[in-house]
């Protein structure tokens, strides 16, 4: 057995941990209690397997790319970074990217992760094809909108749930350039950071960062990312049409001692953070993809300056309906604890495409808490406010909610479960996460 | 014809073979990858052809069969820029004690094959007045250990072998690289337990054969920190040095 955790590195569990190096040792290594696991990203344990985890990041091949059309068959170990860098300089970015590029295609289904332009063009999932599954029951079947179409809107969003992620066929998306044309946004209360995204639903890329130890009449002031691709004759003489994504170059080298984050830091970052920020308001300029999608892998191994003990990520995403209330009961209630992170952001989500995928209309908001004191009763706290407000939270990023909010977010769970007995009627196919959150006891 | 240059990646299915095939592919080169079943390969060149768009040839290498070595020299349809050679056993050490089969197994795929092969693609990048050769060896060939000597010695064979073929062929437009990688995480060294800040992935290795190629170094070892590592246990008196438990 080896010791196992997630991104935030809570829980730390025992699971055994395989690497097949084909897919008939893929089907081979399935037994009671197996999950597939990419580049362990998640945040908690759904990449961890109940008694056994199948590590897929060895399955990083192009099956076949079609130029004219960017359509692409892929296995499911490839990372988004690694796609990005081969077919950006071809023409070709991904439709939707989450907020790190060291995920793996597989994970991104999985989780149906979602991006800065959910609100106009949806998920991850809606850009896949079809997918070939290794099911629980031990069959390979590839699933599509039209074949085997409930196993795979189960696969969308389903975290790992219906089988193991084999090959994926998607869509990827004609890019002229790798830059993004940005415009900041300052906003000095919640009110305005929800009124500058609502006025930019018609922006490709909207994402909120929020100042989350403001308080009073400052709470919740935010500064707002917008971003359009680049055209070629936007970007400075000289400049590559693709720029390199560099790898990360600072790295935390060791766990930070868990006061670093405290309430004198974050709000002296977020105090200058927010001024900088503020700075750049006005025009607009032309950012090269990687710090504008994905600020935080610029540092490596980041989730160290939680310490040792790890942190836990809360997303929920609430019903537009009613949701600055309750978005202002939330930030209201961190704010006075002080500790949550320097990260949190908001955006909105539009209708998400698989049974359990996260998105629904509403706005989403994320916050990063060090593992320490009553944070596990505080965010119990937190998520009644949420289940009352008809809003759930993200499974990829889940590591502590109970089966009762789970159950109250996430209406279509009996059709999904459903389907996956349908595939796996020994229940073969496990993750900590199923354990505690889906399977019968 | 095309006027890209080419390599010709020896042990095309392994991870640093993978890995090789990959770092030259992007950097504009076409590709053979050979190895003992084509059909393993396959895939791995669908993958070169689809994210490179470059040529990839498949060729049957078996580096125990050395009789076969001149007709697949002499069968390739074009004399590659480059030949990487990956082709290596690690064996088990304990087996190669008394298994006189297993340790002629381990000399000969670490040392007899790829020296041969390797040598005889030399003689014919000399005939042409150009071309690189780059042997992957091991720094387990720097000192012989009591835990893997018979691994060990052949890779010092190999290592020998790339040193005096460097000396000779430099003055004949070839070069000749010598790569000791270390600790690569692959499906050789699965299950081992490997020292951390010394490990390296197999892309790593990748981008170091092709960056030695391309800026002619000699001798690379791929993480910095085992030049060091070796030259302590190189210079550790015999007497110490047996008293070690490595």
């Amino acid at each position: 057995m080896t010791l196992v955790s997630g991104w935030g590195r809570f829980p730390v569990v025992d699971s055994d941990v395989l690497r097949p190096r084909s897919f008939a040792a893929v089907g081979e290594a399935i037994s009671a209690g197996t999950v597939a696991r990419g580049n362990g990203r998640a945040y908690g344990d759904a990449a961890i397997g109940a008694a056994r985890t199948v590590a897929m990041t060895g399955f990083d091949r192009v099956r076949w790319f079609d130029p004219a059309t960017g359509r692409i068959r892929l296995e499911a170990g490839v990372l988004l970074s690694d796609l990005i860098e081969t077919f950006g300089p071809r023409g070709f970015l991904p439709f939707v990217v989450p907020g790190t590029r060291f995920v793996s295609i597989g994970g991104a289904i999985a989780a149906d992760v979602h991006g800065k332009n959910h609100h106009c063009e949806g998920g991850f999932g809606r850009y896949v094809e079809s997918i070939l599954l290794r099911t629980g029951q031990g069959e390979v079947i590839e699933a599509s909108r039209e074949q085997n179409s409930d196993a795979f809107f189960a696969t969308i969003g389903g975290m790992g749930l219906t089988g193991i992620i084999l090959e994926a066929t998607m869509r990827l998306r004609p890019a002229k350039t790798g830059w993004i044309r940005e415009r900041v946004i300052s906003a000095s209360d919640l009110d305005a950071a929800m009124r500058a995204l609502d006025a930019s639903d018609s922006a490709t890329y909207s994402v909120a960062w929020i100042d989350c130890v403001a308080r009073g009449k400052d709470l919740g002031r935010a500064l707002i990312y917008l971003g359009e691709h680049a055209g070629k004759d936007e970007l400075a003489a000289g400049a590559a049409a693709f720029p390199i994504g560099k790898d990360p170059g600072l790295r935390v080298p060791v766990d930070l001692p868990s006061m670093t984050l405290n309430r004198i830091s974050i709000r002296a970052f977020n105090e200058l953070y927010y001024r900088m920020g503020a700075r750049r308001t006005g025009g607009s300029q032309v950012v090269s993809l990687y710090p504008y999608f994905f600020p935080l892998d610029s540092l490596k191994d980041w989730n160290r300056i939680y310490g040792k003990r790890g942190f836990l990520q809360h997303q929920c995403v609430i019903p537009e309906q009613g949701a600055r209330a309750v978005l202002g009961d939330i930030l209201e209630r961190v704010a006075r604890r002080g500790d949550a992170s320097f990260l949190a952001v908001l955006k909105k989500l539009g209708q998400g495409d698989g049974i359990l995928s996260f998105p629904l209309p509403g706005y989403t908001l994320a916050l990063d808490f060090p593992l320490r004191g009553d944070i596990l009763n505080f965010l119990d706290e937190i998520d009644r406010l949420v289940v009352a407000a008809g809003g759930r939270l993200y499974l990829a990023k889940d590591a502590r909610q109970s089966r009762a909010t789970f159950a109250a977010g996430y209406p279509a769970l009996q059709r999904f479960n459903a389907i996956r007995k349908s595939l796996d009627p020994a229940g073969t196919i496990r993750s900590k996460l199923s354990q505690r959150l889906f399977d019968e006891v | 014809m095309t006027s890209r240059k080419s390599v010709l990646v020896l042990g095309g299915s392994s991870d640093i073979g993978r890995a090789a095939a990959r770092a030259f592919a992007k950097a504009g080169y076409d590709v053979g990858l050979a190895g003992r079943d084509v059909a393993v390969l396959e895939p791995d060149a669908a993958d070169l052809r689809a994210r490179y768009n470059i040529e990839v040839g498949l060729y049957r290498f078996d580096v125990l069969d050395t009789a076969s070595f001149e007709s697949f020299v002499g069968g390739l349809p074009a004399l590659p820029d480059v030949v990487v050679s990956i082709v290596g056993l690690l064996g088990v050490q304990e087996k190669a004690e008394s298994d006189l089969a297993h340790a002629t197994m381990i000399m000969r795929s670490n040392y007899e094959g790829p020296s041969l092969i390797l040598g005889l693609f030399a003689e014919k990048f000399l005939g042409r007045g150009n071309g690189t050769i780059v042997g992957v060896s091991s720094v387990a060939g720097d000192r012989g250990r009591a835990s893997n000597y018979v691994y060990g010695s052949a890779k010092a064979g190999f290592s020998a072998f790339l040193s005096g073929l460097r000396a000779r062929a430099s003055r004949g437009g070839v070069h000749v690289v010598t790569v000791k990688p270390g600790f690569v995480r692959t499906k050789m060294t699965e299950g081992m337990k490997l020292i951390a800040p010394l490990t390296v992935e197999a892309p790593v290795v990748g981008d170091a054969i092709l960056q030695a190629v391309e800026s002619k170094t000699d001798v690379v070892y791929v993480s910095g920190k085992w030049r060091l590592v070796m030259l302590i246990i190189k210079t550790l008196p015999e007497a110490v040095f047996k008293k070690l438990k490595f």
